[in-house]
């Protein structure tokens, strides 16, 4: 593991600014120095409140999400979600043996604005590395999901036009979500910031079985305006065996 | 009489170290494009078509959530071009030097303050120093909002405003918000700044 993660910065470290450089097709990517090699702000651990290991390499979901995002997003984005998290248990007294996160989020208007941020920024980013993987055209689900999707959406296609509304209509920084309620019925809404579903103060609550980070910072070096062409690449990057996982049990 | 994107008040390349070239085509060219094309399809064919941006600012949160947004987005824009110049940044002299002496202590509790205020807006929004009641202020705003809204936590004049939407820094900064805020200072026209705190306290 250790090994692979070495060898993955090396191989950034020789293609990830290079790579770049060439998707924005200018010189000033020298401003690209800002050591991200560095080692990240948290070691990766085992409970569902510390950042768990990314399951693929950072060049894994390429060429829809590009390396560097990658790794900015989880070594600085995710994983300062996960520090500030580990800081606000501790300052509020959650006993992290005892509260779930899910429950954690449940009760969130109850804790602070700093709990809410990076407890909702935690959980949504551990959710988005967990439903991605490397992209394939018409990737879709099957089986089951299939199956739910297509009864309470019409159509796999209307669903993904529905998704894609969400996500491009969320002003400013958010999420989309494909959400299961307690009427076992998928549903699609978006949340503003690092909010999600599962907290007491969502419009629209239920099991979030998807979601969609539609921050800037996770599209921005290779999409930059053009959020829409993110959102259509990331469709082919969705790990659907995962996405119903999650759905299994609630509405499966 | 439909909205137009203002031309920029220097080149792309004019806030170079600071702010980026690229940034700045795709923040101008895009982004703020994107705001006053919105806009006037928000407004088009509705008794607001008329309306001044100032007046409609100033009732957004009653208007709409695509007025309020792109309403907000083309003026906060338009102000944060006028706000910064190449060459600039330094100290402000003056009436204003003096005004931020007496609200904040010194100069550089007033940008240590301001700095605070854009680095924790989370999420997407912009930082503020604004004339409330005769004094100087400083506030943070989320989305497009300003303080001349309705909506506004903090209402009063902006005299200066930084965009802290990661889309204002990112390709540059990347997660690096503080080393954006940092380098702003670098292109801050006081003079700019000033006059609007000379029309704001009359």
């Amino acid at each position: 593991m250790a090994n692979n993660t070495n060898n993955r910065r090396e191989f950034l470290k020789t293609t990830g600014k290079a790579g770049l450089a060439a998707a924005l097709s200018i010189p000033v990517l020298d401003s690209l120095a800002f050591g991200t090699h560095d080692a990240p702000i948290v070691k990766a651990g085992n409970t569902p409140y510390e950042q768990q290991p990314l399951p693929y390499a950072y060049t894994a979901l390429e060429p829809a999400i590009d390396a560097l995002t990658m790794e900015i997003h989880y070594t600085k984005h995710a994983a300062t979600y996960a520090k500030n998290l580990a800081d606000a248990v501790v300052a509020e007294k959650v006993d992290t043996k005892a509260t779930s996160l899910e429950a954690l989020l449940g009760n969130i208007s109850k804790y602070s604005a700093k709990m809410r941020n990076n407890a909702g920024g935690h959980y949504n980013h551990e959710l988005f590395w967990q439903t991605l993987k490397s992209p394939a055209d018409g990737n879709k689900p099957s089986g089951k999901l299939l199956a739910a999707i297509e009864k309470d959406f019409n159509s796999f296609d209307a669903f993904k036009t529905q998704f894609s509304d969400a996500a491009k209509g969320r002003f400013g920084s958010g999420w989309a979500w494909l959400v299961a309620g307690r009427d076992k019925k998928l549903s699609i809404v978006s949340t503003p910031n690092q909010d999600n579903p599962l907290m007491d103060v969502a419009d629209v609550k239920g099991l979030p079985i998807l979601g969609l980070d539609v921050w800037e910072h996770a599209y921005y070096l290779k999409y930059q305006n053009r959020r829409p062409d993110y959102i259509t690449a990331w469709f082919n990057a969705i790990n659907w065996e995962n996405v119903q996982k999650r759905a299994t049990g609630i509405i499966l | 009489m439909a909205f137009t994107l203002p031309a920029l008040p220097y080149a792309h390349e004019a806030l170079e170290p600071h702010i980026d070239t690229l940034t700045m085509q795709i923040h101008h060219g895009k982004h703020h494009q994107a705001y006053v094309d919105n806009l006037n399809k928000a407004i088009a064919g509705t008794p607001n078509e008329n309306k001044s941006l100032e007046e409609l600012v100033k009732v957004a949160g009653t208007i709409s959530p695509a007025v309020r947004n792109n309403g907000g987005g083309h003026w906060n824009h338009t102000f944060f071009w006028e706000s910064l110049a190449p060459n600039a940044g330094g100290a402000p002299s003056g009436a204003l030097a003096e005004a931020i002496n007496a609200a904040f202590g010194s100069f550089d509790e007033f940008k240590e303050k301001f700095n605070t205020a854009g680095a924790t807006r989370f999420g997407s929004g912009w930082a503020w120093l604004l004339v409330k009641d005769g004094k100087l202020e400083i506030s943070s705003t989320p989305n497009q909002d300003n303080p001349l809204m309705d909506v506004a936590d903090v209402k009063g004049t902006p005299v200066l405003g930084v965009d802290v939407w990661e889309h204002a820094y990112y390709l540059k900064y990347q997660n690096k918000r503080p080393d954006y805020l940092k380098a702003f200072w670098n292109v801050v026209n006081w003079t700019k700044v000033a006059e609007r705190f000379a029309a704001a306290s009359k």
